[in-house]
């Protein structure tokens, strides 16, 4: 089910401005990825190329490819959509659609893809709800409106709903920045546990989070206010929190900036 | 004596005065309009020899008042929930069109024609309506009539250009436009953080719009279709144009029948004696309360399932 990305030579843009320049990197299936880096070095922009979310705001665009074991999600007879059902993604703040249940949230990517009878739809949303840890809290309230959750709640509601499709890969953009610690706890436990299934890419802020629930690190940059942002390096999160190979990096983790 | 420093600030009181002045002059010029009203129309009901509620015919200025409100109140429902059938899928189309579809330059464009549409004078719309659409819409009546008439509403043995489908078409337009320009502001207010929900699980542009911008939008809609209902409910001159001032209830939209209470109003006003102004004056009152029923209706409707209704 999980399946590696590669990326090659890829810039982002928002009408004239670049946002982030030649970006190169692999990857790997079954595993966390964690971007890092300073606001603004375009980690968000390229978390949001890897499903073709970048392009649904109004003058941006993508150059350079990106294969999913070995299809170019950019090429020239494939449908956005597609991909995005393939790639599933968790926002910063939790969007639960407020008009649905919670069983219709979890509920909605299924019926978009195809029909399910009720029974099938029953088993998939009960897995998913367990499967995002959130099944003990709301399976007695099924029906009640997902806005009624609680903030940490909603986050794993949105996971529920993201996995319920069984993508591909699952990319996070700052899942925990909207949640307290005790929520901010549960998701990543629920990110160690998903990993068996699912490639994983997560942005944050948060370098102890990075440290914690990845297996990879990538760390970005930009050279200055305006500029694109650039891939500094990726490698073994232990070996980018220990020793890594450029001193951006190493000033970054260590907080001198940034 | 020493001034506190905890003191009411003083720019707070005129303020205060000035609103709540305003609230209470809006409060009164209601009542007195409502007090007039009943005042005036309680001779002509009392002098009236028909049930006012029942009776179809509408004869106030003969030796004996006999007149009802309900056929003119009929012609004012149908046509109006005709005009809002029509209108609001059409407004709904071109609201989406301009905040979701249509590219940025274009979108601005057409939002300026959709409010300069609401600008036109209604008696411009009655007019166009006299003029093209009633020869025009002989045709297409005929149409309806010859292989539909199975469908009660378009049945009947006489079809004219001055019907109640004509009139309904009229208001139709008349009313688009608002409804179009308020479903658009809400449409464009629907939360993007909604919409990349939809989209990030595979939605297309449609499913997207079905799964986030309808649903929030859904009370702003309503809202603005009372709106349209409400005005085309009030409106007199292109109805009083168009529809043949006739006194009779019947379902089939093609004939030559229907009134409404505004047009009738319009129509009766410079004729009618002391009696007569009276019983078009109880009409008025009939007109506002059916509207403030709907509107009531359709603030009920919204608040229904307002648990499932706010926005994250």
């Amino acid at each position: 089910m999980a399946k590696q990305i590669e990326v090659s030579g890829l810039d982002a843009y928002y009408g004239a401005h670049k946002a982030i320049e030649d970006i190169t990197m692999t990857i790997e299936p079954r595993t966390v990825t964690a971007f890092i880096g300073p606001s603004g070095c375009g980690k968000s922009t390229f978390l949001r190329t890897l499903n073709r979310m970048h392009e649904v705001i109004p003058g941006a665009r993508v150059e350079g490819k990106v294969r999913l074991e070995e299809q170019d999600l950019y090429g020239p007879d494939v449908d956005p959509v597609s991909v995005r059902r393939t790639i599933g993604m968790v926002f910063q703040r939790p969007n639960p659609f407020p008009t649905m249940s919670i069983y219709d949230n979890v509920a909605a990517g299924l019926r978009l893809n195809g029909r399910f009878s009720r029974s099938e739809l029953d088993g998939i949303v009960e897995s998913s709800l367990k499967g995002a840890n959130l099944w003990n809290e709301v399976k007695d309230r099924l029906h009640k409106p997902g806005s009624g959750l609680s903030g940490g709640q909603q986050q794993r509601l949105c996971i529920a709903r993201a996995i319920a499709v069984r993508p591909q890969v699952l990319l996070m953009d700052e899942p925990c920045s909207a949640l307290d610690p005790i929520s901010t706890l549960a998701i990543e436990d629920l990110i160690s546990s998903l990993k068996t299934d699912y490639t994983i890419v997560i942005v944050t802020h948060n370098m102890q989070q990075a440290a914690r629930v990845s297996d990879k690190t990538a760390f970005f940059n930009l050279a200055g206010q305006g500029q694109p942002g650039k891939l500094i390096e990726m490698d073994d999160t232990s070996r980018i929190f220990t020793n890594p190979g450029m001193k951006a990096t190493e000033d970054y983790i260590t907080g001198r900036f940034g | 004596m020493r001034r506190s420093a905890f003191r009411r600030s003083r720019g707070d009181a005129p303020f205060r005065l000035a609103s709540t002045g305003a609230g209470v002059v809006l409060l009164a010029i209601m009542a007195a309009i409502g007090v007039f009203l009943v005042v005036k129309a309680i001779p002509a009901l009392q002098a009236n020899t028909s049930n006012f509620l029942t009776e179809k015919i509408w004869n106030p200025n003969a030796v004996e008042p006999a007149f009802g409100i309900g056929a003119l109140a009929f012609g004012t429902v149908l046509s109006s929930f005709l005009a809002l059938v029509i209108a609001t899928p059409v407004a709904i189309g071109v609201a989406l069109f301009i905040s979701h579809y249509a590219p940025r330059r274009l979108a601005a464009v057409l939002g300026y024609v959709v409010d300069l549409l609401a600008a036109v004078p209604s008696v411009v719309y009655g007019l166009w309506g006299v003029v093209f659409l009633v020869p025009f819409m002989r045709g297409p009546s005929e149409f309806l009539n010859t292989y539909f008439a199975w469908i009660p509403i378009f049945g009947g043995d006489q079809v004219v250009g001055k019907s109640m489908l004509t009139a309904s078409i009229v208001l139709a337009i008349m009313i688009l436009p608002i409804i179009a320009a308020i479903s658009r502001e809400v449409f464009l207010q629907a939360p993007k953080t909604q919409e990349e929900a939809a989209l990030a699980l595979g939605a297309t542009r449609w499913e997207m719009i079905r799964m986030s911008v309808l649903p929030f939008g859904r009370p702003g809609v309503i809202s603005a279709a009372m709106l349209g209902l409400g005005r085309a409910m009030g409106e007199t001159i292109a109805v009083a144009l168009i529809l043949p001032a006739t006194f009779g209830i019947s379902f089939e939209i093609l004939g030559p029948n229907g009134n409404s209470i505004a047009a009738n109003i319009a129509n009766g006003f410079g004729e009618a004696t002391a009696v007569g102004r009276g019983a078009l004056i109880a009409s008025g009152l009939v007109l506002f309360l059916i509207t403030l029923v709907v509107n009531m209706a359709a603030r009920l409707v919204i608040a229904r399932r307002k648990e499932f209704a706010r926005a994250a």
